[in-house]
């Protein structure tokens, strides 16, 4: 079933398009880096391999909102925190994996620790020497974080605005408790001055094309987990719970643990993206708990178009574009920009770019519906039916036969 | 009173809200398998009292038994659902960015947890579940159009469906005429009575046309308390009654 709906049509066709074109990308980019000489037209320089995979990193964030704020209307303004904690696992993996290469020469101690005079590695940091354990923290934290916030919230059924508003303060609480020194995270400095990760220089060029094409591939799988949760029976309900709230509790279903499920999952795959993002980026700090970031992927899903899964991804890549040029050219506008933006796609696109391409399709295809009926003579509002009367009347039995159905409008 | 061999049994049941008393020591017991109609000005406490049964609301004091020995009021909406009480809203209240055939999917009897859900595959038996209640509610046509384009009636069928894909033992249908015509009125009765034949139901109706149509009895409250009960032309003969409707 999930085979015959993934090479259907429409809708489903995009995401088929999108995944290959993912796929393709996480081939040929880094092979044009890594494979043609620098010189040739199609060599394509380290530094936008890096820019862009972080990119892809910002596309994974907002494709994990739009799983949630999409798909089940809930608007959090914290998704940036599971990003940075996701982030932080990572970052704690190669701060441990630098060993005694750090300027104070401590074979244990990361840099940060030996400058506050810790004495010992505090318990939370064990085991991030281990790659798989890190893994499997990027995966937990965040995740376990958004079940609990999730349990509570979901359980009090706080919903809308409040709900938005207390996933900001959750990122802001967290981005406070970073800032401090003997949280044991490196304060404001965070951790950066990476060296390896599984053994391979995090500067390298085929590190960094190898992290680009995970990052390529992992938004991939993301498009696909999306997609199938969406398609599935467990997807309408969330549709249902984001339309109907009540009418779902009175059929039976436990709305909250509905949302809940969306929410964590959202959460693990938001980790993930900011697991890739920081050996991309060279450094992680409280920074990334700023509440302006987690809303600043509101205005990347809200741009690519909300509930469509394609759309979040082309948001964060066009604004994040965008970002990059406008900073360098206008630094200090850059906000008023992103502002104006988010204001202007409220108002005159509310369904965002893919939703306004969606739109303009159906209207070309209903002005061509139009323009064939008005070519054979037919007044474009009733179309067929008339003609069917007549030769009906004129040669009977011959009717059924040719009754053409009315195009839809859409 | 004894509860046994009924499906719903409310006694002295109060409730208020910030000092207004919106159901004030209501008793009502409706035996298994009847039908009832439920008639009473605005404010009467209608609503309120399907909410305290269908666990949305909880009673200050009084007892709500369903089915004779379990007691509502330490259950919340979902287990009361799954413990067979449908209930339809006042203002028809469908999933309208879904079709009508996943609007009743949705509603099908059937596990209510997220894993089974995630790996949910149609069956044959859904599917000619599903058929019937389209049949029955006469939306067969309709089958892959969104429930955002169904007419005001048709929505009311619809919901009216999903009640019965949920195969409860005990339906609340809050004004189910509500802004029909005479035809489809007359259409909506003949299908609750159709429904009343295996299933308890309470309908609240401001339609007396309808509630005559349905012709059973009839409970009129007022003031959160019932006023009087009997058939239609025995409740509607009342002096009470009529003074509270027309408000002499």
């Amino acid at each position: 079933m999930i085979t015959g709906r993934f090479f259907a049509a429409g809708a489903d066709r995009r995401i088929a398009i999108t995944i290959f074109i993912l796929l393709a990308v996480a081939f040929i980019v880094p092979l044009l880096n890594l494979a043609v000489s620098p010189t040739s037209a199609f060599y394509v320089p380290s530094y936008v391999v890096a820019l862009t995979g972080k990119y892809l990193c910002y596309a994974l964030l907002a494709l994990a909102l739009d799983l949630v704020w999409g798909y089940c209307g809930i608007l959090s303004l914290g998704h940036g925190a599971f990003f940075a904690l996701g982030g932080y696992a990572m970052g704690m993996y190669l701060m441990r994996q630098i060993g005694s290469r750090g300027v104070y020469g401590n074979p244990l101690l990361p840099d940060f620790m030996v400058f506050l005079n810790y004495r010992e590695l505090p318990w939370f940091w064990y085991g991030f020497d281990h790659f798989w354990f890190a893994a499997i923290m990027v995966l937990a934290v965040p995740g376990l974080l958004a079940f609990i916030f999730g349990w509570f919230a979901f359980r009090s059924r706080v919903t809308g605005v409040y709900l938005s508003i207390i996933t900001q303060a959750m990122t802001y609480a967290l981005l406070l408790a970073f800032f401090r020194n003997d949280m044991g995270f490196g304060g404001n400095n965070g951790l950066t001055d990476f060296k390896d990760i599984l053994g391979f220089n995090v500067q390298a060029d085929a590190t960094r094309s190898a992290l680009f094409a995970a990052s390529a591939v992992t938004l991939a799988l993301a498009v696909f987990v999306t997609w199938a949760i969406v398609g599935s029976k467990y997807g309408k309900l969330l549709m249902a719970v984001r339309d109907a709230e009540s009418r779902t509790r009175f059929l039976g279903w436990r709305a909250e643990n509905v949302k809940l499920f969306a929410f964590t999952v959202s959460a693990v795959m938001a980790g993930i993206a900011g697991a890739l993002y920081v050996p991309q980026v060279g450094i992680i700090n409280p920074g990334e708990f700023e509440p302006s970031n987690s809303i600043e992927v509101v205005v990347w899903a809200a741009v690519g178009g909300r509930g469509t899964i394609v759309g979040p991804i082309i948001g964060a890549l066009v604004v994040n574009a965008g970002k990059s040029w406008f900073t360098g050219v206008l630094p200090e506008f850059w906000l008023f920009a992103l502002g104006g933006l988010f204001v202007a796609v409220t108002l005159f696109l509310p369904k965002g770019i893919v939703g306004m391409w969606d739109s303009w399709r159906g209207n070309a295809k209903a002005l061509r519906a139009a323009s064939i009926a008005e070519e054979t003579g037919i007044d474009p509002d009733v179309p067929a039916p008339p003609k069917i009367v007549r030769s009906a009347a004129r040669t009977p039995g011959d009717w059924s036969a040719s009754s053409p159905e009315p195009q839809p409008a859409e | 009173m004894s509860k046994r061999n009924t499906i719903l049994y409310l006694d002295g049941v109060s409730v208020s809200f910030d000092g207004f008393r919106a159901i004030n020591n209501l008793s009502l017991v409706l035996d298994k398998g009847e039908m009832r109609a439920i008639i009473g000005p605005n404010g009467a406490g209608k609503t309120t009292m399907m909410d305290i049964v269908t666990g949305k609301t909880r009673p200050d004091a009084g007892e709500v038994y369903f089915d004779g020995e379990i007691d509502l009021t330490k259950h919340d909406e979902a287990e009361i659902a799954m413990m067979g009480i449908g209930r339809k809203f006042q203002k028809p209240t469908v999933f309208e960015s879904h079709t009508i055939e996943e609007n009743l999917m949705l509603a099908l009897k059937g596990p209510r947890s997220i894993f089974p859900a995630l790996f949910h595959r149609r069956s044959a038996a859904e599917v000619r579940q599903i058929d019937d209640i389209l049949g029955i509610t006469r939306l067969g046509d309709k089958r892959d159009e969104l429930a955002a384009n169904l007419s005001h009636g048709q929505k009311q069928w619809l919901e009216i469906g999903m009640l019965l894909a949920q195969d409860p033992k005990l339906l609340l249908v809050d004004e189910p005429v509500a802004g029909m015509t005479d035809a489809e009125t007359e259409e909506t009765a003949r299908l609750l009575k159709d429904i009343a034949r295996d299933h308890s139901v309470i309908v609240v109706e401001h339609d007396m046309h309808f509630v005559r149509e349905l012709g059973v009895k009839v409970t009129c409250l007022h003031e959160g308390s019932v006023l009087s009960e009997g058939s239609l032309d025995f409740v509607s003969a009342d002096e009470r009654v009529v003074e509270v409707y027309l408000g002499r």
